[in-house]
């Protein structure tokens, strides 16, 4: 979650731009905002299990972030949190269920499909890999990897949902900010676990 | 970027203590969770009438708090959406036991963070109905967008229900009137020129000077179709075909029609445009019962215009010139 912090600091303004191409400039400054005090929250109290740090973070994004990441990403490790509770040790298959998980909150809460151009475009492939995993380490990295493809892969879509929907075409060829943030998300993942 | 601002992250807030420090007689301002709630909330025995949005287009909604028009309203970040927790304490703090009203703009955070609020406040026993907005043509209503997006109808909305709560009519009757404002409501916006996040410090689109961005929203994102600048009355037909196309609006249709600036237009270019509207209204065999000509819904300096029809019926009219006492609007009293 730290490094996830790092990553939507670092690449606030990244996210920015991607999201004033298509939408209305706020993706990054939301998720720099909300995984400061995400950060904050986690520090501020014992976290005891896997799950409660994810609930936490989970509140911290519902509450600060708003517009459609928040309640979709507090969706998202809500979701994980739950399926991950009282767990302080985790199995590959665990994890990989919590995100499958995951990802149903998010696509019941936003309703978005595979192909819409939506944060779902990078998830979907990340979770599956770690879904086909044999291990942790390999998996998170798969993960990553996959995740990168699909938010790569959501250039060439034509917006279905959220603001980038209203643009018709004209939101073809441009990367969506949230399948960006989603990516960084694996990646953070990824990078923790190596150390 | 010059700004008239301390900080960009201190915006809102400090917003907020203007509002706080100028109309203290009228409404209380609640700075975690962020809301500004009429000062005599909660009004036993009325519907109470919640909304929200990103802040930056003001004076929607914080300016409508008062007798008439919105019991509470919830500032979220510019442009983004405020979080259910604002919601709820909202609701809570303007609940008389009538029940509430959530008047929710149909974009996809807006509408996401009131159905959380909704659903984490289940247990709180407060009745509450949720008026979705979608009034805005420019955006094709279908199953591969996000659904128009609400727009000009939502000042209307907020008054008119304003003017039924305040009649203490009940929260069925209330939520059916302004569904039927929004349903009898059409709009579409264009620009001169973009607009500048105090965030982001960057245009949130870039326009020549010989070119207008039509069928925007009002967050400052990009429209449907760039275009050559034209006059008034060009501007004017472009955003009124479509609106009176896809009601569609009849010959002896009675209207409100509403010029709104988007926030950097001078009000004598807005009665340029009213002129012209006025005009293609007649021609169609309109009748023009009330208009609104100002920045009622607005993103931030954007320079251009958005204009609302709404067909009207009596009842309508009735809760429309019913007084209200807010900071944005102010009539009968």
């Amino acid at each position: 979650m730290n490094r996830f912090a790092a990553e939507m600091s670092e690449h606030r303004e990244e996210l920015v731009a991607l999201d004033t191409a298509i939408g209305d400039g706020d993706h990054g400054t939301n998720m720099d905002r909300g995984m400061r005090k995400a950060v904050e929250k986690l520090s501020a109290s014992e976290q005891p299990d896997a799950g409660t740090a994810l609930k936490t973070v989970a509140m911290a994004l519902i509450s600060s972030v708003g517009g459609a990441a928040g309640p979709l990403y507090g969706t998202l490790f809500l979701q994980m949190g739950t399926a991950l509770s009282g767990h302080t040790e985790i199995q590959v298959s665990d994890y990989a269920q919590a995100w499958r998980q995951g990802l149903e909150g998010v696509v019941a809460r936003g309703k978005a499909q595979l192909g819409d151009k939506t944060m779902v475009d990078a998830l979907t492939p990340g979770v599956e890999a770690l879904e086909a995993a044999p291990d942790l380490d390999g998996g998170l990295r798969a993960a990553a990897q996959a995740a990168e493809q699909g938010m790569t892969s959501t250039i060439a879509l034509i917006a279905r949902k959220g603001r980038a929907s209203y643009l018709g075409e004209r939101s073809q060829d441009h990367q969506d900010p949230g399948a960006t943030s989603t990516y960084y998300l694996f990646k953070s993942a990824a990078e923790a676990l190596a150390g | 970027m010059k700004k008239l601002i301390n900080t960009p992250e201190g915006v809102v807030q400090d917003a907020l203590h203007g509002i706080e420090a100028a109309h203290g007689d009228r409404v209380r301002v609640s700075f975690d969770p962020a809301y500004v709630v009429r000062i005599d909330a909660p009004v036993q025995g009325k519907v109470g009438l919640v909304s929200g949005g990103g802040s930056g287009h003001e004076p929607m909604h914080g300016g409508f708090v008062g007798p008439g028009m919105l019991d509470a309203a919830c500032p979220g970040e510019v442009f983004t959406s405020p979080t259910p927790d604002q919601m709820l304490a909202a609701t809570k703090a303007v609940s008389g036991g009538a029940g509430v009203i959530h008047i929710v703009k149909n974009y996809t955070g807006d509408v996401m963070n009131f159905d959380m609020a909704s659903e984490m406040g289940k247990s709180d026993d407060i009745e509450v109905e949720t008026i979705l907005t979608n009034d805005d043509v420019a955006v094709e209503d279908s199953l591969y967008t996000a659904g128009r997006r609400g727009v000009g109808v939502t000042v209307l909305v907020e008054k008119i229900c304003g003017g039924a709560a305040e009649d203490h009519k009940s929260l069925h009757d209330v939520a059916e009137l302004g569904r039927r404002v929004n349903a009898n409501g059409r709009s579409m916006g264009m620009a001169l020129t973009p607009c500048i996040t105090p965030a982001s410090g960057n245009p949130s689109f870039e326009l020549a000077e010989d070119e207008v961005e039509i069928g925007i929203g009002i967050h400052g994102e990009p429209g449907r179709f760039r275009e050559k600048v034209g006059p008034a009355s060009q501007v004017a037909e472009r955003l009124m075909t479509p609106i009176l196309e896809d009601l569609p609006f009849s010959s002896g249709d009675r209207v409100l029609a509403f010029v709104n600036g988007m926030g950097g237009t001078p009000l004598i270019e807005l009665y340029v445009v009213y002129a012209e509207v006025a005009k293609i209204a007649a021609a169609h065999g309109l009748t023009i019962e009330r208009n609104l000509i100002g920045n009622y819904i607005t993103s931030l300096e954007m320079q251009g215009c958005s204009i609302t029809l709404l067909k009207l019926d009596d009842e309508m009219l009735h809760y429309w010139d019913a007084p209200v006492n807010t900071p944005g609007m102010r009539w009968g009293v």
